[in-house]
This record gives C-alpha cells, structure tokens and sequence, in this order.
C-alpha cells in the first residue's frame, strides 16, 4: 500500500510539483518558534475567507439583482423559506464583520513587530491592497440586501465620486449606471461582489503568501531566523510550520469559530452594528433615514472624511483626506526609519504613540457611526490630525528613537 | 504583552458596552419582556394581530403554515381563526383593507409589519402601542408619547379607555412625559398590558421566525466546540513538548 502511494506521489511530481509545494508552503517552511497570540490572525483571515466564499455561493444561489425582488429574496426567501438559509445568511453577514476584525488585528501586529520592513515591503503592499479590496467587497456587499441603510449608505459614498472636480458627476453616473442607484447599479455590484472582486482578492492573497515565504516569517523579536541557522541550512529558531503551526492554529480556529458562533446563534445584529436596525425596511429612495451611518469597519475613514472642512461647498477635501489615509500605508516601510522591527526593543515613548493611535482609530469608528454633533466634529479633527501625524513625522521622529539592545535569537516570553 | 492583551480586553468591553447603551436608544422605553417560547402567548398574539392589524397592514413574509407549524396550531384552527381573508393555508399574510383604500383614507399605505419588530424593537412597539393619548385636534382624535403625530390611529381604545397626556416643562417648552388613564375601558391595564405584550411577541416571532431554534441550537454547538477546543489544545501541547 505504501509502495503503491509512493508510486502514484512519484508520478504526480514528475508531472506537478505537489511534494515540492507541500514542502515549500507547510513541512519545511519554517517559522519562528515565538509566535504569540496576535499570529493567530493571519490563519484566521483565510478562515473568514473560506466561510464567505462557501456562505456567498448558497446565497448566490436564491439572491435576486433585483430591486424589485432583492430585499424579498433576502428577507423572505433566504431568511424564511430556504431549509437553513437563515444560519447561511447570518454566517456571511457576521463574517463580513470577522473579517474586517481579524485583518486590522493582523494589520495592528504588522505595526507593533515591524512585519513591514526590509525585507518584507512586498508582504506589507500586498497586505494593504487586499484590505483595499476587501473595502470594495464590502461595500458592494452591503448593497445587495436591498434594505435603507444599503440604499443611502452607498449614495452617501457614490455621492463622494461627484465631488471630485470636473469629471466627477460623469463618473458617479458611470459608477452607478444610471442617474440613481437603481436596478443598473445593484446588477453590477452583484456582478463585482461575486466574481470580481473575490477574483482579485484572492489572486493577492496567493502573491502575499507567496512573497511572505519567500523572505520568511517576522516574530515578536523582530529577530531574522534565516541569520542563525544549523548544519542542514536549518534556522536554529525555526519549527515547520506544519505540523507545529497547524496544530495551533486549529486551536485558535476554534476560539476564534466560539466568539464567531456567539454572534451568529445569540446577536446576529449585534446590537445594530453587524445588521444595521433600519437595513430591516426595504430601501426607499423617497425617504431618507433619520441618521445615516456607514457599516462600523468603514466609520473611522467615515470620520476622517467628515472632519475635514468642505471648501467652497465642495466635499472634495475630505475625500482626499479619506483616501489619504489608506493610501498613507502603502508608504509605512519607508515612513519608518528606526532599523529595529520589534516594538519590544523600541522607547517606552513610541508604546505610548502607537497606544494613543490605537484610541485615535477607535475614537474615530466610533464618532463615525454618530451624527455629527460640534463636539464631536472638533474630536475628530483631533483624532485625524493625529492619525495622520503618526505616519507623516515617523521619518523624524523614529530617528531619534533610542533602542534597547535587540537579541542574537528569539525570546520564549 | 500582557498589558496589550488586557487594553484590547477592556476597549472591546467598552465597545460592547456603548452598544448596549445606544441599542436602547435616546427615548424612555418601557421593556416589553416577551417570550418568543411561550407558545400560548404566540398564538393569543397571532390572534390579536390577524384581528386588528391586518385589517389594514399587511405581513407578506409571513405564511399561515409556517405560522401553524411554529405556533403548534393545526390547519383547522388557523384557517378558522387566523385566516379571516380564506386564503391558501401556505398563503402569505396580507391586508384586508386595499392599497388604493388605504392611500385614500390616511394618505399612505400602512407599512408591511413582517420585519417591523426587528426595524424597530419590540421596547419600542411595546411603548408605542401603550403610547396614545386623546387630542381631539388630530384626525384620529389621538396622538402618541413615542411616535408623535403618528398616522395610525388608535385601534385599541375599547379596550384601553381614554389617557390624557401629562405635561411637563421641560426648558420652557410644554412637553407630553406620560399619560393617565381618565377612564378605564373593557379591559384593566393589567389585561390590556398582557395583550400588548403577546402581540408583541407575535411581532417578535414573525420578524424573524427561527429565533428560538437558533438560541437552542446555539448551545449545542458551543458546547461541541467547547469539547473540540480541549480535543485541538491537548493535541497542540502533544506536539509542542519539545519546543522550548
């Protein structure tokens, strides 16, 4: 039998490189051996992922683009008639939320350990643009369901494509197809949310994956295993990450599977913030909502966007600045001049800007699912001043960082 | 490390917290405590509901036969006693009053209530059913504490008797804070309270009909994942002995 196995391997290589993947991507890449609890993150965002595809095909297969069948087909059909559309409902839509909490987790340990810098400048670009369409995904995403809030939180972001000067009304009707959002417009988005975008999404998840393993994973330390290795060309540090790496990671999959079914079986609304209260009426275009708030992982550039001042009755500045703040990550690994990766070895004082700038993001979600008030218009021209602040002096001020010494190898802590 | 783990822990506290307290909303609520598993409930609420508010709003999500199954109610007493239209037994629930009446009479068509109790809460149903008070001037002759100028007029008057409203001056402005019963009608506020919250409940139910299964189910599989993770963490420390 084993024979028989070897044969059948050996002839697969000889035609595709199946062993020599399988080695290469999980038995001998080798990873720290000091991963801590924030590298759970990335092995859960593919996760998240593998739930949306799986949940969005059995969606996609009673969904009507329709605007006069959408909602129906969402509220009625999928939730009511369809042998356990309700639970596949509910996955996708609590997972569309998982998936934005788990990747700015990832994003965060990205910033704490460096994960960013030299050689790793690929991985980071690559990351940035997989959360960039992920923003698409989800703001197609939120369309479809037809409901108030998918109506007036897309005319809200569409109406920013008009304020850019000159060609932006052109371009706003081009985006929507039409005058209004309407049939046009839900048609495409439906065609983007299911093909287009998951496309892209997944083709730069294989090229961040790719450029990862090939320079090798970070650690708390920030220390390079690839520096110290034994004998065999081994780094002394390094552990294959499977099978080590894949036994906990199905450990924190199924932490992560707890919180997830807490959600999904006990608050599917959560508290309004997965399922917005007024997306339960149908979209009506005649009728704006009291309070219009994008979906929670869009407030804090919501925020920024709002807390800059139009000019001469033209939003425009404030797209800018929305963009701007996106566009500021790209920018980071060569924002960041201080050589040290970990924030383990950095001055106490850079802890403290990046906790603040933690509360400033927070801060800034938070005043974006609010109505603007004076108060909290001055606060989130604060909070954006600093968020921008954080990036923009890094060239300065992470020169005059003074680190404390950096290990030879990677710490058990 | 920890100190990071614990701040994270604490902010999704707070966040978790805000949104409970936004959740109830600005105005004063009075809590509905429904029981979307009382059965006997459920079925006195369908019969409120197909009695009065489908007269003149409509439920097209929701099926009789879904309602029947769910409710534990045979076709029989559902066509006798819900189905006042004579639809099919797997017909949807709509209006007996037309569109083209209603746009006449209150110059809109009432809203379809199939997912109203979860667009609006059941608190807020609660209070707003319990919520009119007589003012002649209005049309209906009534107006309401939660939904001012609301449209509908009070369907329950026979029941609840004649409130006045209670003012109070709040920042120089005379503003309704509650109402009083003048005099009483043919059922006691505790009966009329009773009925409200059933129908509410009913409300609750048809919003979204799967609630209670899904809470059950929920806890079967918390508690599998709960044997999963000891499964998933003894094998992790299996492999993991000889990393140091």
């Amino acid at each position: 039998m084993g024979q028989k196995v070897n044969d059948l391997m050996g002839w697969v290589d000889a035609r595709f490189p199946l062993t020599k993947m399988w080695e290469e991507h999980l038995a001998k890449y080798y990873a720290p051996k000091n991963f801590n609890f924030w590298y759970f993150f990335g092995s859960l965002a593919i996760m998240v992922l593998v739930i949306q595809v799986l949940s969005g095909i059995f969606l996609a297969m009673f969904y009507k683009p329709d605007t006069a069948l959408a909602f129906q087909s969402v509220e009625m059909n999928i939730m009511r008639d369809v042998d356990w559309g309700w639970i596949i409902r509910y996955f996708h839509s609590t997972g569309a939320s998982a998936f934005f909490i788990v990747v700015y987790m990832h994003m965060f340990r990205g910033l704490i350990y460096g994960s960013y810098k030299k050689p790793r400048e690929l991985v980071w670009i690559f990351g940035v643009l997989i959360f960039l369409a992920l923003m698409a995904e989800g703001f197609m995403g939120y369309l479809l369901p037809w409901g108030q809030m998918s109506f007036w939180g897309a005319q809200v972001i569409i109406n920013l494509v008009s304020a850019i000067p000159f060609v932006g009304d052109d371009l706003s009707i081009w985006v929507r197809g039409d005058f209004v959002i309407g049939d046009a417009t839900l048609n495409r988005f439906f065609s983007l949310h299911i093909i287009a975008i998951p496309l892209i999404l997944i083709g730069l998840i294989v090229a961040h994956i790719i450029a990862l393993h090939e320079v090798g994973s970070n650690n708390p330390d920030g220390v390079e295993i690839k520096k110290n290795k034994d004998e065999n060309g081994i780094p002394r540090d390094g552990i294959p990450f499977h099978p080590y790496y894949s036994v906990k990671d199905i450990v924190g999959v199924v932490v992560f599977l707890m919180f997830f079914s807490i959600v999904v079986f006990f608050i599917p609304e959560m508290f309004g913030y997965f399922l917005e209260h007024a997306n339960f009426i149908p979209a009506n275009p005649l009728k704006t909502p009291e309070h219009i708030a994008p979906v929670w992982y869009f407030t804090p550039y919501y925020s920024v966007l709002r807390a800059v001042p139009s000019i001469a009755g033209s939003a425009f500045p404030g797209v800018i600045a929305m963009g701007a703040a996106i566009v500021v990550l790209f920018f980071l690994p060569w924002l960041d001049r201080n050589p040290v990766k970990s924030i383990r070895y950095r001055p106490g004082w850079y802890k403290v800007l990046v906790g603040i700038f933690v509360v400033t993001f927070i801060t800034l979600g938070y005043l974006g699912t609010k109505a603007p008030t004076e108060l909290r218009t001055v606060v989130a021209q604060i909070c954006t001043i600093y968020y921008f602040a954080f990036f923009l002096l890094m060239p300065i001020y992470t020169k005059m960082e003074k680190n404390k010494p950096v290990p030879e190898r990677v710490t058990m802590k | 490390m920890k100190k990071t783990i614990l701040i994270l822990l604490l902010t999704a506290v707070a966040m978790i917290s805000t949104g409970l307290v936004m959740a109830n909303g600005g105005e004063h609520l009075e809590k509905a405590n429904v029981n979307v598993d009382d059965k006997a409930s459920l079925q006195r609420g369908a019969k409120v509901f197909t009695d009065y508010c489908l007269s003149c709003h409509s439920a097209q999500y929701v099926r009789f036969n879904r309602v029947a199954s769910d409710l534990g109610m045979t076709e029989g007493q559902v066509m006798k006693n819900l189905n006042h239209l004579g639809g099919k037994f797997g017909s949807t629930m709509t209006a007996v009053m037309t569109k083209d009446y209603a746009k006449q009479s209150f110059g809109a068509v009432p809203p379809d209530l199939s997912l109203v109790g979860r667009s609006r809460g059941v608190d807020w149903l609660y209070s707003y059913l319990k919520g009119f008070y007589a003012e002649p001037a209005k049309f209906t002759g009534h107006n309401n504490t939660v939904f001012r100028d609301v449209g509908m007029p009070n369907i329950f008057w026979k029941q609840e008797g004649v409130k006045k409203p209670i003012y109070e001056e709040i920042n120089g402005e005379k503003e309704v804070v509650g109402t009083e019963l003048v005099k009483q009608g043919t059922m006691t506020p505790e009966e009329f309270d009773n009925m409200v919250r059933d129908l509410v409940a009913f409300l609750s139910y048809i919003g979204e009909p799967n609630q209670s299964y899904r809470k059950s189910l929920g806890v079967y599989v918390l508690i599998f994942l709960v044997i999963l993770f000891g499964f998933s963490y003894a094998m992790k420390k299996d492999y993991w002995k000889d990393v140091h």
